[in-house]
């Protein structure tokens, strides 16, 4: 039986009855049925295979197994202060989550179902284009369990709600269909990380959806920090939808897993919005990172930027493709991309894209990529003020990073974050960044 | 302390040193001065360990160890240090940062615990004034958008952090006005010791009033060709080259 097939036949056999949207979900498996997986003969996904991916005979589900507090602490930030909430094989655990806030609501998508059933019909979706693609149909059709956040008008989080999705004990490989529905109302802010870990060998891949809306004069910044381990794969869907004045942020950090495929979508829907897509990719051997961005100027007077920065080892791949669209009316657009990559072997890859759709005429809109090697005169500079070779090339490598990492506004990330580069880079730094 | 014995350098395929003698002691300062294109950054860049130059012929003994297979870092951490004539800039790593790294590293090879923070800031304090360095200097990026003079005075200040036992100072007048030669060449002679020695590159004799070496090379198509006493230095400016070379 081929993959979609299974996952259509999982579904007849009830995989998510007794849940919420059953009419929605309906709709989403039969536009499944309809488009099939992507191919490398779809414009989009022309980088990336998707195929060998789906070949795996995964199982869709795992019942929930016990994860050590002591392991836990590896892979969140060292802030007692922080909210978590924290699933294992995709199901909400009540023991690792440690959520505080009284003036808002963070819980499971299922329990938001009894605790805040209008919110969670309202927004559930809202995001989303009316013809999605597969992987969002998927998704919205047999995903389960995920995040809910919502943050009532004119509400501050100070600490930030770290999200966890970990695998553990899985009998064979797996399938999952994790789902965020952020909802951040007018004047109200919050900071979000996100990520997912596998703690075993057996191979998963996560097929992610977060929707974020964010209201009028809000700000919510989100995390991804993707280093899960080299049996994992991830499409990791982002939907975002601003009204007037936002700010939202959306920051994502590759550093593991085998496979990743970034769809990150933002809809600027009020005037004076402002969205910023960063992204460090820091990859070697047999991995793969692809970020497709989407930003939607469909109103005027927005603002929009993006700033990733690859780093390429062994025979990695990278893939990027920003696409923006100025509507006709859509006029005083600031639209700003930047795509830069290092190369650090010849066989190293990266295929960068820049997509520019403008139909109004008073707008700044400006995109460069760029694609070198490590700087020779450099290393040598430093190398002769006695610092060793390997040492020299992070430090070229933090330096080229920088202007990412500098926009972190949680200084226990930023410290995590520099924890894991230089673990990956096989040095001990102690330059404060 | 260094003792270079007929070294011969290319670089893809091009002769650049053809037999170069020199033997440097501790406590001496010696001046190698040369036309264009003799070769003089060349010897610098070698004796620094660039690994773009084919060592073709001779070698070169530091402190009696012979470290021609030496990659730059341990040259650097065995106390040579080579003031750049083109300092390279490095967006992203502030001055502080970079100083940190490179102290620690060389601490390091030499099995010390790295230098404690508070110690490494009085340092940094006590050397700026030396080189009439500004405060914010420290959190720049690395050279990125200094003036010449500001890159050439915070090679001196890396310097002086790094108390090197052999100095090489590449064309390090190039660049300055003669205040800031001033204020360079009296951090120089301030670090000068008699356990330390120092070679000075230049085109100009005017450094060498500030400066003063010991010895004087005139380096002509990778080959010393006549050596002498600080009045040689004094005679080319007033005659040129050229009465050596076609001797």
């Amino acid at each position: 039986m081929k993959f979609k097939d299974k996952l259509i036949q999982a579904y007849k056999d009830g995989a998510t009855k007794g849940l919420f949207f059953q009419d929605e979900r309906e709709k989403y498996i039969t536009q499944l049925a309809k488009k099939g997986f992507p191919t490398i003969k779809d414009e989009e996904w022309k980088y990336t295979n998707l195929l060998p991916i789906l070949k795996k005979d995964y199982k869709l589900s795992e019942s929930q197994t016990l994860v050590e507090q002591q392991l836990l602490r590896e892979y969140i930030l060292n802030d007692t202060n922080t909210h978590l909430i924290v699933f294992v094989n995709g199901q909400f655990s009540n023991e690792l989550s440690s959520i505080n806030i009284e003036n808002a609501f963070v819980c499971s998508l299922s329990d938001a179902e009894l605790k805040n059933p209008i919110i969670l019909k309202k927004y559930w979706g809202s995001c989303l284009p009316e013809n999605p693609d597969s992987l969002v149909a998927l998704n919205s059709a047999l995903s389960k369990n995920g995040t809910f956040i919502y943050v009532p008008k004119n509400t501050i989080i100070k600490n930030p709600i770290q999200i966890l999705y970990f695998t553990n004990g899985v009998s064979t490989d797996l399938f999952l269909q994790t789902r965020n529905l952020i909802v951040v109302e007018e004047n109200s802010q919050v900071q979000i990380t996100e990520r997912h870990q596998n703690l075993d060998d057996k191979e998963v891949f996560t097929n992610a959806l977060t929707e974020i809306n964010a209201g009028a004069n809000s700000i919510v910044d989100l995390y991804k920090i993707q280093n899960d381990n080299r049996n994992c794969s991830l499409i990791d869907n982002t939907w975002v939808k601003q009204e007037k004045t936002s700010n939202c942020s959306v920051d994502t950090f590759s550093f593991g897993g085998k496979f990743i495929r970034n769809n990150l979508n933002f809809l600027l829907n009020g005037e004076h919005a402002e969205s910023n897509m960063r992204g460090i990719t820091l990859i070697g051997k047999n991995q793969l990172v692809d970020h497709h961005t989407l930003v939607d100027h469909a109103v005027p007077n927005c603002q929009s930027n993006e700033l990733y920065k690859g780093i390429f080892d062994d025979n990695a791949k990278g893939v990027f493709n920003g696409k923006v669209m100025v509507r006709p009316d859509s006029q005083k657009t600031n639209a700003f991309q930047s795509n830069n990559n290092l190369l650090l072997t010849d066989s190293a890859s990266i295929d960068t894209k820049p997509q520019l759709e403008i139909y109004a005429d008073d707008v700044a809109c400006s995109h460069g990529c760029t694609i070198g090697q490590l700087d020779d005169e450099a290393l040598f500079y430093l190398r002769s003020r006695g610092i060793p070779l390997k040492e020299a090339q992070a430090i070229l490598m933090y330096a080229f990073a920088n202007d990412v990492l500098s926009k972190i506004k949680i200084p226990e990330l930023k410290e995590k974050l520099n924890q894991i580069i230089a673990e990956k880079l096989g040095v001990e730094l102690n330059i404060d960044l | 302390m260094l003792k270079i014995e007929n070294l011969n350098a290319s670089i893809e395929g091009n002769k650049i040193l053809t037999g170069i003698n020199l033997c440097v002691k501790a406590g001496e300062v010696h001046a190698i001065m040369g036309p264009n294109g003799s070769g003089k950054s060349t010897l610098s860049s070698v004796i620094a360990g660039r690994e773009e130059y084919e060592i073709e012929n001779g070698s070169i003994d530091f402190n009696d160890m012979n470290i021609m297979e030496l990659s730059p870092e341990e040259r650097s951490q065995k106390g040579i240090f080579l003031s750049f004539q083109y300092p390279t800039e490095i967006p992203g790593v502030s001055v502080s940062n970079f100083i940190k790294s490179s102290l620690n590293e060389i601490r390091k090879a030499k099995g010390l615990e790295p230098m404690p923070a508070s110690d490494l800031l009085k340092m940094m304090k006590e050397k700026m004034e030396l080189l009439d360095i500004k405060k914010g200097f420290l959190s720049r990026s690395l050279n990125q958008g200094f003036s010449g003079g500001e890159k050439k005075r915070n090679e001196i200040f890396q310097m002086a952090m790094l108390e090197p036992k052999l100095a090489i100072l590449d064309e390090t007048d190039s660049g300055l006005d003669i205040d800031a030669l001033r204020i360079v060449a009296n951090g120089v002679n301030k670090l000068k010791s008699k356990d330390n020695a120092t070679i000075v590159i230049t085109h100009y004799q005017r450094l060498l009033n500030y400066i003063v070496p010991d010895y004087v090379h005139v380096l002509y198509n990778g080959k010393i060709i006549k050596s002498g006493s600080k009045e040689l230095a004094l005679e080319i400016e007033e005659k040129g080259y050229d009465w050596i070379i076609n001797k």
